[in-house]
């Protein structure tokens, strides 16, 4: 039996970002760190913040997590350098599964929220 | 005929296709599915006989009642309890544990001493923790060494005159590892401690026989031996069940009430507070007439082939690391991929698929000292066939493709 052809099991975007991560590293000069855990699978994020006047300047995350979260925590650390404090604080999942181009089930949704949830922490 | 030849037909669940392809289902550890027969004897108890039990003096109460005890009397001779009045049912393991916790735990002073193992599921730490907060009370583990074993010389320096309860799991839900329960009871008898075995996953894979384990306690759930959620059963001695006072109260526990204090029912009733899970009872009764049928021994070297089969072809995979002792090991196999986090394993297999568990499977403690965040873990059943494990190898060497 030959085995056909498989559709891949995430997006591109998942994908791509989960094997070359743009924002994955240490942020020097970080003025907010955080941290917190998925209690689903044990799965830890950490992000760095640099805000200067009220702007999110840089940000850079790390971690030991699954394709999805790595990826998701990839796409927020993207989308809040050059935000306002407020415009990063306002970011949703729905922001981030539209840059992921993906259906995510709902037993995965807190592998893409994680990285939001940890966001918010090192914002507050 | 093969074991699982013999009872595939026997689980209707095992029909469906997921994703496309036929159901391997390698996670009966979390929650095993359920034979036939055991579906409709509850279906058979809610369309004819069901009712309160214990005081409806009519006909489906009378019945009810008799159902529900018949179960209790299956249970007993299927772990060899010496009485009846041994077997308390409960709502699972975790729900056992708890009630013992919270008994014992009220009879605990500073300075008395907890002991546990590193290779606990959360279900036998957390209530300790609970228990011993706020009392000045010490938890100490028997550390995990080797392959994934017990170290019972540390264990020997562990106990002492402060040690007041041992509770340990006869199978690691991750490793897989056999715990030689007799022998820890034995010691922490020695010293005066009383002893609780959580057998979540021995129950449904290994003969068992509580007179000659010795605890004090013995948990499981009827949901991972083909019966249903919501049920599971707490073995106490009697002679420890007798002088234990019930730290949760309701009606069933009760001999009689006023409006401020109230005497205790006889031994089991006492621990069950409240409407049972009645059906749930006959659904057990029924999983434990099948698993007999089978014969537990039987199951054991169904499984045990299968998870040895498991070792060896995972570990020939290159970058893939299994877990726990390669040969004496109970129905689960935990593994990791290199370069795959566990829950993409899962998700790759599943499109396949074939269920298996992905993440820390309640075991934090035994994650770190595995050095590891999760594990992606396959788990045994009377129905899985070495087919199914073939399955399982062929789609973890083909893990690159999925991504």
């Amino acid at each position: 039996m030959s085995a056909p052809p498989k559709a891949p099991l995430y997006s591109d975007v998942i994908r791509e970002r989960w094997r070359k991560p743009r924002y994955r590293g240490e942020l020097p000069g970080a003025t907010a760190t955080a941290e917190d855990v998925n209690p689903l699978c044990g799965d830890r994020v950490r992000m760095q913040l640099r805000v200067e006047d009220g702007q999110v300047r840089a940000a850079r995350f790390a971690g030991d997590s699954c394709a999805i979260c790595s990826a998701s925590a990839d796409v927020v650390a993207e989308l809040v350098e050059g935000r306002s404090r407020g415009d990063a604080a306002a970011l949703e999942a729905g922001d981030i599964l539209s840059v992921l181009q993906a259906d995510v089930r709902p037993t995965r949704m807190r592998c893409v929220t994680l990285p939001l949830t940890v966001l918010g922490k090192a914002l507050a | 005929m093969r074991l699982d030849e013999q009872t595939r037909g026997d689980f209707p669940i095992l029909g469906r296709i997921v994703n496309g392809h036929p159901l391997v289902y390698l996670d009966s550890a979390a929650s095993s599915q359920k034979p036939r027969a055991v579906v409709e004897a509850m279906s058979r108890y809610y369309e004819t006989s069901n009712a309160n039990v214990h005081r409806s003096i009519h006909t489906l109460g009378e019945e009810a009642t008799e159902l529900y005890e018949a179960a209790r009397d299956r249970v007993q001779r299927f772990i060899n309890a010496a009485a009846r009045e041994e077997i308390v049912f409960t709502r699972g393991t975790t729900d056992g544990i708890g009630i013992v916790a919270e008994a014992v735990g009220r009879t605990l002073r500073a300075g008395d001493e907890i002991i546990v193992s590193e290779l606990e599921h959360h279900s036998n730490l957390v209530p300790w923790q609970v228990a011993a907060r706020d009392r000045g009370v010490t938890i100490r583990a028997i550390p995990v060494i080797g392959d994934g074993v017990l170290d019972l010389d540390a264990y020997g320096r562990l106990l002492g005159p402060r040690t007041r309860m041992v509770a340990v799991a006869h199978v690691s839900n991750v490793l897989g590892t056999i715990v030689p329960v007799a022998e820890i009871v034995a010691r922490a008898h020695r010293v005066g401690a009383l002893t609780l075995l959580d057998g979540a996953q021995a129950v449904p894979h290994l003969p068992l026989d509580m007179s000659a384990i010795g605890s004090d306690f013995y948990a499981f759930s009827a949901h991972k031996m083909f019966g249903p959620t919501g049920i599971g059963v707490l073995y106490g001695r009697r002679a420890v069940l007798e002088r234990l006072e019930p730290a949760r109260g309701g009606s069933e526990m009760i001999r009689e009430v006023w409006v401020d204090r109230a005497t205790w029912n006889d031994l089991p009733w006492r621990f069950e507070p409240g409407t049972p899970p009645i059906a749930e009872a006959v659904g057990l009764n029924a999983a434990i007439e099948y698993l007999e049928k089978l014969g537990m021994e039987r199951v054991r070297e169904h499984e045990q082939a299968l998870a040895v089969q498991a070792v060896e072809q995972l570990s020939a995979i290159p970058g893939v690391r299994v877990y726990g002792p390669r040969h004496e090991r109970g129905a689960v196999v935990a593994f990791s991929v290199e370069g795959f986090h566990p829950h993409d394993v899962a998700a790759a297999l599943d499109a396949e698929g074939i269920a298996v568990r992905a993440g820390h499977h309640c075991a934090q403690p035994l994650m770190r000292w595995c050095g590891v965040v999760g594990t992606t873990r396959a788990s045994f059943s009377v129905f899985n066939s070495s087919e199914d494990v073939a399955m399982l190898t062929h789609a973890v060497a083909g893990l690159g493709r999925a991504f």
